[in-house]
């Protein structure tokens, strides 16, 4: 029970203001979507079910399309079009520029100066702010929950209830506080502390709820951290994870394309001010996790919950007494070709990634080329920089990082999720290790028969300069 | 959707926990823009050699004995990862009516629904009883009755498994979601009303 009744979560206020009807024992919550996300990959086939309905999109107004899965990242040509190698990915693109023409849907597509990967062109905009409910065909839509909205990934049916009805069905969640308190060390990260949590309650721990992140250090993360660490809550299975909006977040709203101005901007910040859990109020679960105990992190598996400190020892399945867990581990540890006890550190690698949702934002690639900055990506290795967006790409050049990356070796693309999903031309090839700052190092996913270890852009670029598994804390910053 | 009253069939076990939509189908094959043909993508990458051709001998799936199986018992926490709705249509169109796990991810659980494949959430014991039956005895098949949420194994025990009470619905009637929020336009419109727009996005 609640020492105050009337005290609720974030996520009950965002819940309760869009819910259009109630749950009851026989039907789901029908729950008002504000802002629906579409891209190419999970909308064919919805919007293929309104035409054969005959059906419009209800609020075009509220949705807005991007393509960044299945393009290419590769260079412009002569003309500044970044040519489509792939037919299939071509027709798919096609398709999608059609159905947003089609059904009035706005639209960034390949090559333009504002398109970019869906979570990451959402808040860079103003389009995601504080109380709202957001939708997309997409897991890792959970990312536009550190502004403090409640926001998951939903399937091409669901896709199409949005499209048609800007409603979905939903069983309410429970919800799960997660704690991180104290303050991070140099060299640790945001992404540190999402790899933590999954490492800590496994990639189902979540299955059910909805996070909200609280405690010191993730008040002191800019709002590009927080979105790293919202973006990976589905790793541990929860849908979405939440973070209260504060100044941090008003500050980066304030004077986007989309964010409220003038009158607007003062009467939407009165309401989003009255959305932090109130006192008292009860969450179903409550874990938590020290921040200054953290060091970098890094996986090792085949999921995102196989990941440990980067100094410890590939665990052995010999130890694990559940069977399923130990049969799980011993797949992944010959998949990965790792044996137990084996140190990560100083293990060769030949790619490293750096983008994806998670971290492809200016803060990541200034990180990045900070350890790059007049060193050379080692021999052995192949450094792809891909920003998670045009406008990042642009705001990068201006600052002169992609001279950096380029001087060092590595090499500079165009916006999307490339190397993060393999369905694009960037892939890794079978048995190559990668380094990676995206968010899923299932079999094959960045290409099949590649090796995943997924870590910060800190961890990634140190290891890019000396080629082997390296702890950012033990490489200089370059003095340059 | 048609109507799913009852699945018989047999099983086949892939006894691998956290088994992601990856896995289900890579994302290479997700440049589709239609449900087509996602059946011979099942697994992909664990069910044929390098080539992506040759069947792998060693994948269970490709084991003459459980060609027709219909029933999938799987470890732990299946269809993690990927909001892929491709994951469900890659495994109706390679003859599969239910999985059976411990628990299921959320979001495959969902699209798992609207396409009228079972998710059936049994103990740990029955997946391990299921997981030792499907290796002795490829023969080995089960009933699924979806109005009383049982599953009954060869030895005629019936275990109950969870559904809610709507995509029961659904499924018994073989309708789907969309008819339901759709008759709901007038509240829908309500609420707009009371609820100034949030955002515009061709503004
Ligand atoms: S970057 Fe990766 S995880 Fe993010 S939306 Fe693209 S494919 Fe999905």
């Amino acid at each position: 029970m609640t020492s105050n009744g009337n005290a609720r979560t974030l996520f009950e206020k965002v819940w309760d203001a869009h819910t259009v009807r109630e749950q009851t024992d026989d039907t789901p919550a029908v729950l008002y979507i504000d802002l629906h996300l579409v891209h190419e990959v999970t909308s064919p086939q919805a919007f293929s079910m309104l035409r054969e309905r005959g059906l419009s999109v209800r609020r075009p107004d509220q949705t807005i399309g991007t393509m960044d899965h299945s393009t290419p990242t590769t260079p412009r040509n002569e003309l500044g079009i970044i040519p489509v190698a792939d037919a299939l990915a071509a027709k798919q693109l096609d398709v999608f520029t059609q159905n947003c023409g089609d059904f009035g849907i706005p639209m960034y597509a390949l090559g333009d100066a504002h398109q970019g990967i869906v979570h990451v062109i959402g808040p860079e905009k103003g389009l995601t702010q504080p109380g709202m409910t957001i939708v997309c065909g997409d897991s890792h839509t959970s990312t536009h929950g550190a502004f403090g909205a409640l926001a998951f990934g939903i399937g091409t049916s669901e896709v199409g209830h949005v499209l048609a009805t800007q409603t979905l069905l939903q069983n309410k969640p429970q919800t799960m506080a997660v704690n991180v308190e104290g303050r991070l060390s140099d060299g640790v990260t945001a992404k540190d502390i999402i790899l933590a949590i999954i490492a800590k309650i496994g990639i189902g721990g979540g299955t059910g709820y909805v996070f909200e992140y609280r405690g010191e250090a993730i008040r002191s993360l800019s709002m590009e951290g927080r979105m790293t660490v919202c973006n990976m809550s589905i790793e541990g299975g929860a849908r979405a994870g939440m973070v209260a909006p504060d100044d941090t977040t008003f500050e980066y709203i304030s004077g986007r394309k989309h964010a409220p101005s003038g009158a607007d901007w003062d009467a939407a910040l009165a309401k989003w001010r009255a959305l932090p859990t109130d006192e008292g109020a009860d969450y179903d679960k409550e874990i938590t996790i020290r921040a200054d105990e953290l060091i970098p992190m890094i996986t090792y598996g085949t999921n995102p919950g196989m990941g440990m400190p980067i100094t410890a020892s590939v665990p052995a399945p010999a130890d694990e007494p559940d069977y399923n867990r130990k049969i799980a581990l011993d797949k992944a540890l010959t998949y990965m070709d790792l044996a137990p006890g084996q140190k990560l550190l100083g293990m060769a690698i030949d790619v490293v990634f750096i983008g994806s949702c998670t971290n492809s934002r200016i803060s990541d690639l200034r990180q990045a080329a900070e350890f790059v900055k007049g060193r050379k990506v080692a021999d052995n290795v192949r450094m792809m920089v891909v920003p998670g967006s045009q406008q990042v790409k642009q705001q990068a050049e201006s600052e002169g990082l992609d001279a950096v990356f380029k001087a060092a070796g590595a090499e500079w693309r165009e916006a999307g999720c490339s190397m993060c999903i393999a369905m694009n031309g960037d892939q890794l090839l079978p048995g190559q290790y990668a380094v990676s700052t995206s968010n899923r190092n299932f079999e094959g996913r960045q290409g099949k028969g590649g090796r995943t270890f997924l870590a910060s852009p800190l961890t990634a670029a140190a290891s890019a300069i000396a080629g082997v598994v390296t702890d950012p804390r033990e490489m200089a910053a370059s003095s340059l | 959707m048609e109507k799913l009253e009852h699945v018989h069939g047999s099983i086949v076990a892939i006894p691998v926990n956290d088994i992601d939509t990856d896995q289900i189908i890579p994302a290479r094959f997700l440049k589709v823009t239609d449900k087509e043909g996602l059946g011979k993508a099942a697994f992909c990458d664990w069910r044929y050699l390098e080539d992506g051709e040759t069947p792998n001998p060693e994948f269970i799936l490709n084991n003459p004995a459980y060609q027709d199986a219909a029933v999938l018992v799987a470890g732990d926490n299946f269809g993690c990862g990927s909001s892929r709705e491709h994951a469900p249509w890659a495994l109706l169109g390679a003859g599969f009516k239910a999985v059976v796990s411990t628990d299921f991810a959320d979001i495959f659980r969902n699209n798992a629904l609207k396409n009228g494949l079972l998710p059936i959430v049994v103990d740990a014991d029955t997946q391990q009883q299921l997981f030792s039956l499907a290796d002795e005895e490829p023969s080995t098949t089960v009933s699924v009755d979806v109005e009383a949420q049982t599953l009954t194994l060869p030895d005629g025990r019936a275990v109950s498994f969870p559904l809610d009470g709507f995509s029961k619905y659904c499924l018994l009637n073989g309708v789907d979601q969309l008819g339901y929020l759709l008759a709901l336009d007038s509240e829908v419109a309500d609420f707009e009303a009371r609820n100034p727009q949030r955002i515009v996005t061709n503004a």
